[in-house]
């Protein structure tokens, strides 16, 4: 039996190191970058590092449970655009409303396209793919009409709401603290609650799944409405932030939660991977973007090397599951020894 | 080991033993039931009744409706018709939730697993268990997932995720699922396909214990003398409807047979005797580190050897090496005087090997694929013309092949997987028989076959000995491999434990060699 726990611990080990790896990255890019520019541990700069990928964490937690389940939620960037546009609205309209309420109404536009994303791949059956990328360019041509060219201007948006954008608390950004709570709820409920377990049964083994009683199409429904409304609740955050709004607000965003979901070791196949870790990919992905600016390099580079970092953390996948397979089968041989 | 009892003493929580069928109320009754799918007819009468405490085999071949019952039970598939009662009320199950909380419990021929979940977490799927707040509490869930491992007499890590396990720890695992419902009612659909002889023994322990219990187990098996070791009745189907219910003492088993074929078989295996020829494959010191080590062994032309042991010994394991699929950390693999590259399936397939894998639906058989296009699969330089595939050479090759093995099917068009479990594993055999291989290597010919279609499979391979090819065959059933094989090789712990001619082999001497006993003496 001791050489079973051996091999399982490994095989633990492995998936906490996942997240270790992605930890040792940023940290070994911020000291390289640090050693070149020293004004990138300026508090400015990791302030901007904290609040930087903020909004990506939002979507990736969102984008998790939709791709644990052997989905995809491509809708993100757009509706975290739309959402950022008429929470703008709103305030053109009602320039007291409070901060809260502007969040909730942001949470709620997004849960309106998360439920439509989520009927039709749950019930109707159609492949999220199709079902999201479609959802992308109704959304941004909705978007395009209610904007109309008239944009959301700094002006118009109350101080209230534009210091959570800015503000920070104990030199970290308002932004970071409520991804980082984001984070910290999802991520307990991911590991402790029965539905959660269900999204990762799901991605599994459907077949399976079916089979031990899970209600699929509900927990689907589900993961799609969640990540539809942390979109929503992201666009009003994004709003705070910039506190201007175009009708391109958004645009590609979904690419890059799902490169950080991916790079965070969440199986692009679903069953495995853990909020943490898809927080930790944005992280990452955003750190190496502002080490490339404070070291002058091209912003060209940007994407190619978050496209490397993407092939890396799926080679590194790839190996560690190779690797835990043969620990696993000589583990087995020790057990039938026994 | 610390549960050490005899089974049938103990005492159940409602105080009596083992029950006696015929004296107590029936605890499941189907009546008729009735499936279509679309025109088909997957069931026109399901009829079985159970009672508390006794083990009752569904018996039939392939196709005769005994799965389509067995989901109408578990609540995959509604009945068209016909009536379901449990404990004398009329049940209607319309989802597996319903079937499973009126105490049904199944265990596939399929395992169901979540491989990126960990083995307790597939066994309490949907019903872990909680502490305050409705959270998981993932010790205790351990903890259970432990106890059922000791009830069940089997290492396995509970935390360990199920990605890796071998079938039969897969199988253990959907077993320990189904005893941890604490089900009235477990159906077992050939739960024993992928077991050895030794957990099958462990599994009928268990069986007996549940028995004592007052569960009514319901175990279909295409290994009929598992059938008269463990149940106390029968039933039997034949296209989809019932045949008779008998009790296991009141019937035999070319009564058993005759009533699932409809027709006799005279006898499972022939007598043989075969005069094999020159050495065609030569292993020698094969070794995969924590697998398998030193197997030094040769096959001939014109004779079938089988690898025995239990699961895990490495039998499959030293198969895939010799046929490269698995790279080896030292030995040599001479085919015909030729020594081959180890590691490369294509090396052992130029050199005249096929192999015929233990899983079709996963490793031998592209399941959505034609017929025809599974056969020509491995086939397909010769079939191509500037690396474009000829259909109609293609059409041609899986015909003649369809012919020669008779091939059940409708049309070559259809998916590989609207056949039945033998008519697959012919569609395999055509695929390597196809390219005129010197050995053939075979693991579990007939797991999961009817007795019809078995008994055709053994006679293939009988001519196609005849015929000068040489037969590695792996074999979890000792009848197989005691009336197919002209020499066995036993494997205890990844080494070459024994050898015996057909003569001097018999069950108890392979289970001892298997069990590392060889030269103990027998206790």
């Amino acid at each position: 039996m001791a050489t079973t726990t051996a091999g399982s611990t490994f095989v633990t080990k492995i998936l906490r190191f996942r997240e270790l790896a992605i930890v040792v990255a940023i940290v070994l890019v911020f000291a390289l970058t640090y050693l070149k520019n020293s004004s990138f541990a300026s508090t400015a700069s990791i302030q901007q590092m904290l609040s930087g990928p903020s909004i990506i964490i939002m979507l990736a937690v969102g984008e998790t449970l939709v791709i644990v389940t052997r989905n995809v939620d491509l809708s993100v960037g757009s509706v975290l655009g739309l959402s950022a546009y008429l929470v703008g609205d709103l305030f053109v309209h009602y320039p007291h409303m409070p901060v809260a309420v502007a969040l909730l109404v942001g949470l709620l536009i997004g849960l309106v396209c998360g439920v439509v994303n989520g009927a039709i791949v749950a019930y109707a059956r159609v492949p999220a793919l199709v079902v999201t990328l479609g959802m992308l360019y109704i959304i941004r041509g909705i978007d395009a009409i209610v904007v109309n060219g008239v944009q959301i201007q700094p002006s118009q948006i109350p101080q209230s709401f534009v210091n959570l954008g800015s503000g920070s608390l104990i030199g970290i950004p308002y932004l970071f603290w409520i991804a980082a709570v984001a984070v910290a709820i999802v991520g307990y409920v991911m590991r402790t609650f029965r539905p959660a377990r269900d999204l990762y049964a799901i991605g599994s083994n459907p077949e399976a799944a079916i089979l031990a009683g899970v209600r699929v199409p509900r927990r689907v429904f589900s993961a799609f409405a969640i990540s539809g409304a942390l979109a929503g609740l992201g666009g009003a955050l994004w709003l705070a932030e910039f506190a201007t709004v175009a009708s391109t607000a958004g645009s590609g965003y979904e690419l890059n939660v799902v490169a950080a979901v991916v790079v965070g070791g969440v199986a692009i196949f679903g069953g495995s991977g853990t909020i943490l870790g898809a927080a930790l990919g944005a992280l990452l992905l955003n750190t190496i973007d502002q080490a490339l600016v404070a070291s002058r390099v091209s912003s060209f580079w940007n994407q190619a090397v978050a496209g490397i970092l993407l092939l890396v953390a799926i080679a590194f996948d790839r190996y560690v599951s190779l690797r835990a397979e043969k620990i696993l089968r000589v583990e087995g041989a020790h057990r039938d020894n026994a | 080991m610390e549960r050490v009892e005899a089974p049938e003493e103990a005492p159940s929580s409602d105080g009596h033993t083992v029950v006696n069928p015929h004296e107590s109320e029936a605890l499941l009754v189907v009546e008729r039931a009735t499936k279509f799918f679309g025109p088909v007819k997957a069931l026109v009468n399901g009829s079985i009744t159970l009672y508390p405490g006794e083990a009752h085999a569904l018996l039939g071949e392939n196709g005769a409706g005994k799965s389509t019952l067995v989901k109408i039970l578990a609540g995959v598939h509604s009945a068209d018709g016909g009536y379901i009662t449990l404990d004398g009320v009329a049940v209607k199950f319309s989802n597996p939730i319903d079937a499973r909380e009126a105490g049904i419990s199944v265990i596939y021929q399929e395992p169901t697993l979540f491989p990126d979940l960990s083995i307790a977490e597939n066994i309490f799927m949907g019903r872990q268990p909680l502490r305050s707040g409705k959270r998981i509490d993932r010790s205790e869930m351990l903890r259970r997932a432990e106890d059922v491992f000791v009830r069940l007499g089997v290492p396995l890590e509970p935390s360990r995720l199920a990605r890796g396990l071998s079938v039969a720890d897969q199988q253990i695992v959907e077993i320990a699922k189904a005893i941890s419902f604490n089900a009235k009612i477990i159906i077992m659909d050939e739960p024993t396909a992928a077991l050895t002889e030794v957990e099958v023994q462990r599994l009928f322990d268990v069986v007996a214990t549940l028995r004592a219990q007052g569960a009514a187990i319901m175990f279909i098996s295409h290994r009929l003398e598992e059938v008269f070791a463990m149940c106390q009745r029968v039933t039997i189907m034949r296209d989809g409807a019932f045949v008779k219910t008998s009790t296991i003492d009141d019937i035999s088993i070319d009564d058993i047979i005759y009533s699932m074929v409809g027709r006799d078989i005279v006898s499972l295996y022939g007598e043989h005797s075969r005069t094999p020829g020159v050495t065609v494959l030569d292993v020698e010191h094969l070794t995969r580190e924590g697998v398998f080590t030193d197997i030094t062994f040769s096959v001939r032309a014109g004779e079938i050897v089988a690898l025995a042991g239990l699961v895990g010994a490495g039998r499959t394991e030293v198969a895939r090496g010799i046929f490269g699929i698995d790279k080896l950390d030292a030995g040599t693999v001479t085919m015909a005087g030729q020594r081959i590259k180890t590691g490369s399936p294509l090396q052992a397939m130029n050199a005249g090997i096929g192999f015929v894998p233990e899983d079709r639906r996963q490793q031998g058989l592209v399941m959505q694929m034609a017929i025809d296009r599974n056969a020509s699969l491995a086939s397909i330089a010769r079939l191509s013309h500037l690396g474009i595939i000829r259909q109609a050479s293609e059409r041609k090759l899986a015909s003649e092949w369809a012919a020669r093995l008779q091939l059940k099917f409708g049309r070559f068009s259809n998916p590989v997987m609207t056949l039945s479990g033998g008519n697959q594993q012919k569609v395999v055999l055509a695929k390597w028989l196809a390219r005129q291989p010197r050995l053939l290597i075979i693991d579990e010919p007939t797991r999961g076959i009817d007795i019809g279609t078995k008994a055709e499979v053994h006679r293939l391979l009988g001519e196609l000995v005849e015929q000068g090819i040489a037969v590695l065959m792996i074999s979890s059933e000792m009848p197989e491999v005691l009336g197919v094989a002209d020499r066995i090789l036993v494997l205890h712990e990844g080494r070459l434990a024994a050898e015996f001619s057909r003569d001097e082999a018999s069950e108890a001497l392979i289970m001892r060699a298997a069990a590392g006993q060889m030269k103990a003496v027998a206790s």
